[in-house]
């Protein structure tokens, strides 16, 4: 039988971006596992269902280190969706596929479609239609964030005008803006911009970041809580002020 | 039309069942027509709480399987007529319970009922998802502690994503039943306060119930607490919730609010 190549239910095949956690680990590798287990222990949960790129651009890793530091991810249930910057001989069968093309989104890089994902949100906080060549964004949310919600928005600002749950979280690509009580995530410069700052009416928030820089609940200076603040960026390191 | 109203709270044992129950019974006492229905499947309730464990012959789930007819699954209350039970089975599996089935009783349910309950398993999986699935009022059960408050919220997410209403656009009416309130650990600062409550979940109040063994005393006799002691605090505070429901504004008390006012004035005089 010859192979009819013109059915006509072709296959539909779509391309589709999506924002992924990157790990860059560098060595030593205990080190740099021991710093991922605090924040994992610090942050239950933090990588589960979530997309994430191991980059090995600037380490030096034989094969045999690359397929060690797999098991090690495999045993912290962190699923590893593709290896980006290692070298073709470092790959082998049973490897996550070597990724490429992988893009730090910046400000001019902006996706003519906004990636908005918004699990659990009505249809009604859904933006309006973007304004493709505009290129500060930002997104409104009226209500609040409810545990296990996440808003994600690479494109500019979140503002929520509302309260973000225990277990809730806000990521953007800008400045995270919370009118009322942050109890959750907030996640702001996402995908790389130390200029990205926090704001919220109440703080009270399990885990806050900008551009990658971490801090814990625990971490933060106790006069902070119940308080309006802001949080920023100095050299690698998130500072903060009550507003008012 | 009825109103289908789902009771809800993605954590168990809060009072889920217990409040199904009390309002149903405070509702039919005044003459509504009121089934309640339990959607626990494998881990039945309603039936005890109601007193009617032994009058199941058919449930919910052989009403969707068209192996009995609604009208023989019905169980009349034996103390109001207008007050029915739609049970749920103990021994088939809760993947007997199917979205267009559930879509089916609910609809028919509409029709003959004003008010439909519908108590929901606690949880966030298919049996809380598709209880709450065609409702047009959620009560969300709630008790005044930190993980009580979360799965709370949690489910107000999903009421306002994962229901026909929420995808039709419509806004889902929410109210908050606050349940198992202990005015003395409330007064020792042992349990979340009212204010904090409200505040964290962000939807209007319908009641707050007292901590109370006039609730186990009711479910041992099987008895809807609203029937079994009209005149005890956990009733009075379901009859008033009750009527809220109904859209009268009653206002709310919180329990042990007037004595611990004035235990603090005596206490500064001893001082
Ligand atoms: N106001 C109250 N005072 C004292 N006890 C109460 C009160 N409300 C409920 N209870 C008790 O708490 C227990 C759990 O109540 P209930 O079965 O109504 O909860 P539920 O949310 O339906 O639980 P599940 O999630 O298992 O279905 C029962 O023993 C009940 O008698
Ligand atoms: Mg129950």
């Amino acid at each position: 039988m010859t192979k009819v190549l013109t059915d006509a239910r072709s296959i539909r095949i779509k391309g589709r971006s999506f924002l992924a956690v990157v790990l860059s680990p560098d060595l030593p590798l205990d080190d740099w596992l021991a710093r991922l287990d605090d924040l994992a222990s610090r942050s239950a949960g933090f990588f589960l269902g979530r997309p994430v790129v191991l980059d090995v651009t600037d380490l030096e890793i034989c094969k045999t280190d690359l397929k060690e530091l797999l098991a090690a991810f495999v045993e912290r249930n962190v699923a590893i969706m593709g290896i980006e910057g290692a070298r073709p001989s470092l790959l082998g069968p049973g490897m996550p596929p070597a990724l490429k093309g992988g893009k730090p989104v910046s400000g001019d890089a902006v996706a003519k479609e906004p990636i908005i994902e918004i699990r659990n949100m009505p249809a009604e906080t859904q933006p309006a239609e973007p304004e493709p060549r505009q290129v500060l964004q930002s997104l409104v949310i009226r209500e609040p964030i409810r545990s296990g919600q996440s808003v994600i928005f690479p494109e500019g600002d979140v503002t929520v005008i509302g309260s973000v749950a225990s277990g809730a979280e806000v990521i953007a690509g800008g400045s995270v803006h919370i009118y009322g009580t942050l109890r959750g995530r907030a996640m702001a410069g996402s995908i790389g911009n130390i200029n990205a700052r926090i704001f919220c009416r109440k703080m009270e928030a399990e885990l806050l970041a900008i551009d990658g820089v971490y801090k814990m609940a625990e971490d933060m200076a106790p006069g902070l809580r119940g308080k309006s603040v802001q949080l920023w960026l100095e050299n690698d390191t998130i500072m903060a002020e009550t507003l008012i | 039309m009825g109103k289908v109203i789902v009771v809800t709270s993605g954590k168990g044992g809060v009072g889920k069942t217990t409040s199904t129950a009390a309002l149903g019974a405070a509702l039919a006492s005044k003459g509504e027509r009121v089934v309640v229905v339990d959607f626990d499947v494998g881990l039945r309730n309603l039936d005890l709480v109601m007193g009617a464990e032994r009058r199941v012959v058919y449930d919910l789930i052989n009403v969707i399987q068209g192996e009995a007819k609604l009208s023989q699954a019905l169980i009349r209350d034996k103390r109001l007529e207008t007050l029915f039970l739609l049970p749920a089975s103990q021994t088939r599996d809760k993947d007997n319970l199917t979205p267009e089935g559930v879509e089916r009783v609910i609809s028919e349910l509409r029709r003959v009922f004003d008010w439909v309950i519908c108590d929901s398993p606690a949880g966030i999986e298919s049996g809380a998802t598709l209880a709450m699935r065609h409702a047009d009022v959620a009560v969300v059960v709630t008790n005044p502690e930190v993980s009580s408050v979360r799965d709370s919220d949690r489910i107000i997410g999903l009421l306002d994503s994962k229901t026909v209403k929420a995808e039709n656009g419509e806004r889902m009416e929410k109210h908050l039943l606050l349940t198992r309130y202990d005015p003395n650990r409330a007064e020792r600062g042992d349990m979340l306060k009212v204010d904090d409550v409200l505040e964290i979940l962000s939807i209007p109040l319908i009641g707050i119930i007292p901590e109370s063994m006039d609730v186990l005393r009711a479910s041992n006799i099987g008895a809807p607490v609203t029937l079994a002691d009209a005149s005890s605090a956990p009733a009075q505070a379901y009859f008033d919730a009750a009527r809220r429901l109904c859209g009268e504004p009653v206002p709310i008390t919180v329990p042990g609010e007037k004595r611990s006012f004035l235990g603090k004035i005596f206490g500064r005089k001893a001082a």
